[in-house]
């Protein structure tokens, strides 16, 4: 009996590292990531992509998009941590797959970095669709620029990055990202999705085959050529309109903007997808917050019920995730707000740079049902949206003064009445 | 004992005689003390036939209000609950219950429950709660013979409490589990009167003193104390006017009115109102009159020239009035005296409360009192209710004044709004037993002296002058024994009809508890619908203890007390602009309905239909009220939207918007596969018996949680916002 338990502990603990490997709330980033391939070939044509993933220990599982054997969760448990489809012109996945259950898989919280290209199918479009992004409906349309090109027109050398240290990382790229594939736009109710590399104002989404005999739909810096998108439970999103952008041959060309004199010996390819690849698998960006902690002044514990006027200290713990553990946020515009219908009190809370931010304040002079709330949607960083609900009363019977000095008169004649009154009452009953 | 102990002196004669006459008091006495006793039962008795037909349940809607806080005063202690700042209700507003009720009620069963406990009998709280509409139904019968005794005599006393026992108009609001501030209030409010009458009468400060008390009682129960306290100026104002100022009125209107406001002042609710309200202004102008009358008499006395008494007279009284009129002016333009309130106003004109606040006209007791009520609710009284006028003018006395007055005002008050019937059901019981009992004792005593004619033959030596007197007045009118007969006769078949009228009525009609529903089956059966209570308990177990439910104002006192949740609004009504906005995510799209909805937190929404059980009260026929006061503050929602040719209809003649408003959807989703009634299409409404209009309804941020057996009511949960958009 003694022997089994031990055992069993045993397994456990050798099970305990492969556990911890998978997606928790407490190690976000993704471990376990399908790659679906429309050809096999593009394994080798995008190795230096898919190795730096597996230098930074992601476990990549290449699969053929029309594998019959293709799913995503197995008994109610997902396999899989994140997903890569390269597979621009797959109409329909093999297995369990369709665009609903990706859709579902990204509702549950894990990320994805979907790519199309020219002709890209439906199944594609479809599910860039529930993303918030528009490919151009014209299939064989793809970005042409006439001014920030390299050799070909197509091949854009776009330098239009979205300033975030966040998604790209702190060092800049200096190089132009080279790009050809088919543009998109985003849906403008998503404020959700946006754009991480535009195209430059002179470009157009047309076909290059054919001549232009109406003018472009999609044209300047409305084109989006890469996206991404945050779902509101954090789960991120990559959208790119060129599979090329991802290739070795990309990667490693070098780049020459038309009419620049820069030539630089390598294109910002490299640096963007990396950069891009850590920030869609947690591996930046990522922030945790503690409980909201509340008390009175001088006190430790938190109260039921606060009364109004009451001096209250406010905290709350963040950290953020550094790729490999928690390490304490830092910054200077974390606000709290003391809210019923409408904020009462919002205050930017000061940071110990351990992590901490904390402020006081006083409660209103009103009474109600209030909440705490700290909403912190910073680009690139998950969203933080935390309440706590606490009532506030109003004073006691007994919490009132007692005597108010400015009305010492009034007492002053109502004892003198009742004196005077019970003299009064004296001379008249015996003073005969 | 007294057969056995009169029986040795029979042998004396005169002695014998004088037992006789004794006994004959005790019997009185004892006879009255039984009456009495029997219409102490028969008037708790009378109000369980809810108990015996459903179960020992809180009825409606406010009463389960009275029951969460009585049941907070008796755990938490009287300082918990006077303090207690509720953040169940009105989320997020939050609401101070102990400075917005009236704890006369609460209190009182509380110390009901506490000396129960103390005297071992472990009762629970709502046995006492449900109970306690039924004692002081009772006590209110003693209280009812003693007033009667004072006005007219005993026997109109006892009649008074037999009548009020039964009456309908006072049982629609007392039977066993009514438990609203009205159960004691009536109590309290005869309570007061009576004491004051007897104040007046005596001209004794003890009397006023337990007067004043007793207004006390009556302002910690209930709003309706403001009626004592226009009503009672009145009466004194009267009295002054028709010359019958005394010193005893003096003594007993000044007692009463300080003492009583200063007491009344107690009350966190009513606070300063009694020297700021205008409704309070009257009795404090009286009370300043009834000073300067006073100072008038006196200067008469001293001057003792009539002349010079009428120039001073003629100064006083205009600058008494001038100065009167300018503090109240003052006091009115500085907003130190409030106006009169919106409830008050459409007391006085019943067409105010339509044109101008929708939230008094939409609750169906304020409604005007159809003539067809009055009957049901007096049934004869209606009738002796004149007769009994008559006699009181006939003997005008100070007291019979007053009850004149209180049946008067009262009947115009019942006739504005039909709740208002149980203030003068007390009047109309009193007034219609001085009719009864002053028919009846004038008939006995013709038919006694009938009888004693024979007798005066014989023995002449008694009162010989009197009975002659009456033999000749019988010898004018030769068939009035008879006519006598018959008319008591008459009488009695009125009033057993009476009685069978109320007992039906109490049975029938106001004993349901309205949560609970019955209706006949196809064979005569009764079927229970108990849907209510249901889903309320679907709330209490299956929702998280901080969810915030949203439904109409109706339901929001019954889902905190029996769901235990937070709710958006109640029947406390106090915020309009709240209710008006619960009003409007009711009736607008389901898109901007959500976004009000999230701005409130709510978590669940709910909603009453009566469409498969043809239950007529559901929201959909309350939902004009919600469009109205919802367009009352936000003018976006007309109501003219919501009709199609100034007629609301649900079907497929409906306007656009109701089709598609919030409201509509939650009641009718999945309706329209449903087939309610034999040989009828799907989605047959049996409510309004139509077909709905829109059978196709899809929910696009709510989802259906919990529909109770019947249907009747709905529960939706609120959908967290779409993930990726």
């Amino acid at each position: 009996m003694m022997n089994l338990s031990r055992s069993v502990a045993l397994i456990s603990l050798f099970l305990l590292p492969l556990l911890t490997f998978s997606f928790s709330v407490d190690n976000p980033t993704d471990r376990r990531v399908l790659v679906l391939l429309d050809d096999l070939s593009l394994k080798s044509s995008h190795s230096i992509f898919f190795s730096t993933l597996k230098s930074r220990g992601f476990d990549l599982d290449f699969k053929l998009a029309e594998d019959s054997k293709l799913a995503l969760q197995r008994y109610g448990q997902y396999l899989y941590d994140g997903l890569i489809i390269f597979a621009p012109s797959t109409e329909r996945f093999g297995g369990s797959l369709d665009s609903k259950s990706i859709a579902e898989f990204v509702d549950s919280g894990r990320d994805l970095i979907l790519s199309a290209d020219t002709s890209a199918s439906d199944l594609i479009r479809g599910i860039a669709l529930e993303c918030g992004v528009d490919f151009d409906e014209d299939s064989s349309a793809m970005v042409i620029d006439h001014s920030s090109f390299d050799g070909d027109h197509t091949l854009i050398a776009a330098d239009d990055l979205v300033k975030s240290h966040a998604i790209l990382g702190k060092t800049k790229i200096e190089a132009p990202v080279l790009f050809r594939g088919v543009a998109h736009s985003l849906n403008p109710t998503n404020n959700l999705v946006l754009k991480v590399l535009s195209a430059s104002p002179s470009a157009y989404s047309a076909n290059p085959s054919s001549k232009l005999s109406s003018p472009p739909q999609l044209t300047g810096s409305a084109i989006s050529l890469v996206s991404v998108m945050q779902a509101r439970n954090n789960a991120r999103v990559v959208i790119s309109g060129s599979l090329q952008l991802f290739s070795d041959r990309l990667l490693r060309s070098s780049v020459q903007k038309a009419g620049s004199p820069n030539k630089y010996e390598k294109s910002g390819n490299e640096q963007f997808v990396t950069e891009l690849s850590k920030w869609v698998f947690h591996e930046r960006g990522h922030l945790k917050a503690g409980s909201l902690v509340h008390h009175r002044v001088g006190e430790t514990d938190e109260p039921a019920i606060y009364r109004i006027k009451d001096d209250l200290e406010f905290s709350v713990e963040i950290l953020e995730w550094s790729g490999k553990s928690w390490e304490p946020y830092v910054a200077d515009d974390m606000q709290v707000q003391f809210y019923m219908m409408s904020p009462y009190v919002l205050k930017t809370l000061s940071t110990d740079k351990k992590g901490l931010f904390h402020t006081s304040f006083k409660v209103p002079d009103v009474y109600g049902v209030f909440q705490f709330k700290v909403e912190y949607e910073k680009l690139g960083y998950t969203t933080l949206s935390l309440s706590k609900q606490i009532p506030v009363r109003p004073y006691r019977h007994n919490e009132y003064e007692r005597f108010i000095p400015t009305a010492y008169p009034y007492y002053g004649a109502c004892f003198t009445t009742m004196a005077g009154f019970f003299v009064f009452s004296f001379v008249y009953l015996y003073h005969k | 004992m007294g057969a056995k102990k009169a029986s040795p002196d029979l042998l004396n004669s005169s002695f014998s005689f004088k037992s006789l006459k004794l006994k004959t008091k005790q019997q009185e006495l004892l006879l009255r003390v039984s009456i009495l006793g029997l219409v102490y039962v028969l008037a708790f008795i009378a109000r369980l036939f809810s108990v015996l037909r459903y179960e020992s349940m809180i009825h409606e809607f406010d009463p389960y209000f009275n029951y969460r806080t009585t049941l907070y005063l008796t755990e938490k202690g009287f300082y918990e609950f006077w303090n207690w700042f509720d953040s169940e209700s009105w989320y997020p507003l939050g609401r101070i219950i102990g400075g917005t009720l009236y704890p006369g009620l609460m209190v009182t069963a509380a110390l009901i429950y506490w000396t129960l406990r103390f005297l071992r009998f472990f009762v629970h709280i709502r046995e006492v709660c449900v109970l306690t509409a039924p004692f002081f139904a009772s006590n209110t019968t003693i209280v009812a013979y003693f007033f009667g005794k004072e006005i007219w005599d005993t026997g109109a006393g006892l009649v008074a409490a037999a009548l009020i026992a039964i009456c309908p108009g006072y049982i629609s609001r007392s039977v066993a589990g009514s438990y609203d501030n009205e159960a004691v209030a009536i109590f309290a409010l005869l309570l007061t009167f009576y004491l004051f009458v007897k104040a007046v009468k005596t001209g004794s400060l003890s009397w006023a003193l337990g007067s004043a008390f007793g207004y006390f009682y009556m302002v910690s129960a209930w709003g309706g104390y403001v009626f004592i306290i226009n009503l009672v100026p009145l009466y004194v104002l009267v009295l002054l006017i028709t010359g019958r100022y005394s010193m005893r009125l003096y003594v007993a209107y000044n007692c009463m009115y300080i003492l009583g406001m200063l007491l009344a002042m107690q009350i966190r609710f009513v606070g300063f109102q009694h020297v700021q309200s205008g409704e309070h202004m009257g009795a404090m102008g009286v009370f300043l009159l009834m000073q300067v009358f006073y100072f008038l008499d006196w200067v008469k006395y001293q001057l003792n020239d009539t002349k010079l008494f009428q120039t001073f007279l003629r100064i006083t009284v205009t600058s008494a009035i001038l100065v009167g009129g300018i503090a109240l002016g003052v006091g009115t333009a500085s907003g130190y005296i409030s106006p009169w309130t919106g409830r008050f106003y459409s007391l006085l004109d019943p067409t105010y409360a339509k044109d101008h606040i929708p939230i008094i006209a939409s609750v169906s007791e304020h409604q005007p009192t159809a003539w067809s009520s009055f009957m049901f609710d007096y049934h004869i009284l209606l009738f002796l209710f004149p007769a009994g006028l008559y006699f009181c003018f006939k003997r005008l006395s100070d007291a019979t004044i007053f009850i004149v007055m209180y049946g008067l005002t009262s009947l115009y008050f019942a006739g504005v709004m039909v709740r208002l019937i149980l203030v003068a059901t007390p009047a109309v019981c009193l007034i219609s037993a001085i009719a009864v009992s002053a028919t009846v004792k004038n008939l006995t005593s013709l038919l006694r002296t009938k009888q004693k004619v024979p007798q005066t033959g014989s023995t002449k030596g008694v009162g010989s002058s009197k009975s002659s007197s009456k033999v000749t007045l019988d010898q004018s009118q030769p068939f009035q024994k008879n006519g006598a007969i018959a008319l008591l006769v008459g009488v009695f078949y009125l009033l057993s009809r009476y009685a069978i009228h109320c007992t039906w009525v109490t049975s029938e009609a106001y004993s349901s508890p309205s949560i609970v529903l019955a209706a006949r089956g196809a064979h005569g059966n009764r079927i229970i619908f108990d849907d209510y209570r249901e889903a309320y308990y679907w709330l209490r177990q299956n929702t998280p203890t901080d969810a915030k439910v949203m439904s109409w104002w109706d339901y929001g006192y019954q889902i905190t007390a029996m769901g235990n949740r937070t709710v958006i609004v109640d029947n406390n009504t106090w915020n309009n602009t709240h209710i008006a906005t619960v009003g409007r995510a009711m009736s607008s799209y389901e898109d901007e309905a959500y976004d009000i909805m999230r701005s409130l937190d709510v978590n669940y929404v709910l909603v009453v239909f009566g469409g498969v059980t043809g239950y007529s009260s559901d929201d959909i026929n309350k939902f004009l009220w919600m469009v109205r006061i919802g367009g009352g503050v936000y003018p976006v929602i007309k109501e003219p939207d919501y009709l199609v040719n100034g007629e609301f209809r649900v079907d497929k003649g409906a306007s656009p918007k109701m089709l598609n408003c919030l409201m509509y959807k939650l009641c009718y989703y999945r309706f329209g596969e449903l087939v309610t009634e034999y040989g009828k299409p799907t989605g047959y409404d049996r409510a309004r018996g139509v077909e709905i209009g829109n059978k196709d309804i899809k929910l696009e941020h709510l989802e259906e949680a919990y529909t109770t057996s019947n249907w009747i009511v709905r529960i939706y949960r609120v959908k967290p916002p779409t993930n990726r958009l």
